[in-house]
């Protein structure tokens, strides 16, 4: 059998979903809508944020929702040099866990830096919010350095 | 929080993902036939060795290569099938339709595609039907080359013989 050139094509494959958020995660959205963060206060006192639905250690409902500050402290971060299609930013920037004040876990979110060296663990950042807001994640923009 | 908005209740979260196929030396081989207006499978070359189609090259019981070419004919039989009720993304046809596995004549495993110009109430395992081509022009290196199959008049294959006709179909 003689064989042909080989065959190579691009694919798209999408998974096109909607998710239903919850009346927790709902109400972190809509609150992040209206450019505020919110966290929830577990049994403990801790307060998570984003808020979860059911306690860590009781896995009893939580309901207490807590307004957080919009300034916090990197508690540890990743810089990406190279950033990809998926990722927030088209420059190179900083995944960090930020614990925003009044909060007592630290949260995922981005971090725009000029450089790998300007950023540094139990450094201080404030959110910048989208310029159009939404009700979803990316209405944090990203964190900046204060 | 203010009420003057509604409270978000669900959020949009696509996932794509974008990659390069390449075919490789057997599904290239079977498309290039398929460019050509031909169905065919692969074996290893022992007789009564089993006929893969579409073929990767390789004989899934043994593992041993499948260097033997099949010319299989463009009829087939319903193996099994689904009717599609729900739209599909990007997907132009509108349900509801029916995907069917397929066994070709002269292969040995089935393959998915549409059937149409068919009562999706009638249709059964074991009924026979053959790919509608189309035009020359349009021939690529796709299995899109076949619209879909159609069912035709002949006798319905029972369960036990689909999937072991030769390429004559119920001729022999």
């Amino acid at each position: 059998m003689s064989q042909p050139d080989v065959l190579n094509q691009a694919f798209e494959l999408g998974f096109t979903y909607t998710r239903s958020t919850g009346p927790v995660i709902g109400r972190f959205f809509t609150e992040l809508r209206n450019r505020n963060i919110v966290g929830i206060k577990a049994s403990d006192g801790r307060v998570v944020v984003p808020p979860m639905e059911y306690d860590p250690d009781t896995a009893e409902e939580l309901s207490e929702f807590v307004e957080v500050g919009q300034q916090g402290e990197i508690v540890s971060f990743a810089w990406v040099k190279e950033p990809r299609e998926a990722h927030p930013m088209d420059v190179p920037f900083a995944w960090a866990m930020i614990k925003l004040d009044g909060a007592d876990v630290p949260m995922v979110h981005c971090i725009a830096a000029a450089n790998e060296s300007a950023v540094a663990t139990g450094a201080r950042v404030q959110v910048v919010w989208a310029d159009e807001t939404i009700g979803y994640i990316t209405d944090i923009r990203c964190f900046e350095l204060l | 929080m203010s009420e003057e908005q509604e409270v978000v209740t669900v959020v949009k979260s696509p996932i794509y993902l974008k990659y390069n196929f390449t075919a490789g030396a057997a599904p290239a081989r079977f498309l290039a036939q398929l460019k050509k207006g031909k169905l065919t499978g692969q074996r290893r070359a022992e007789p009564g060795a089993p006929v893969y189609s579409p073929p990767r090259g390789s004989c899934p019981a043994s593992g041993r290569p499948t260097e033997q070419e099949v010319e299989l004919s463009d009829k087939a039989t319903v193996q099994s099938f689904t009717i599609v009720y729900i739209p599909i993304p990007g997907n132009a046809i509108e349900p509801p339709f029916v995907v069917a596995n397929l066994v070709a004549d002269g292969a040995n495993i089935s393959f998915i595609h549409l059937m149409s110009e068919c009562d999706n109430a009638d249709v059964h395992i074991g009924q026979r039907v053959q790919a509608i081509w189309k035009p020359e022009e349009e021939w690529d290196y796709s299995m899109d080359n076949i619209r879909y199959f159609k069912p035709i008049d002949e006798p319905d294959v029972p369960v036990e013989k689909i999937g072991k006709l030769s390429v004559t179909g119920q001729e022999d």
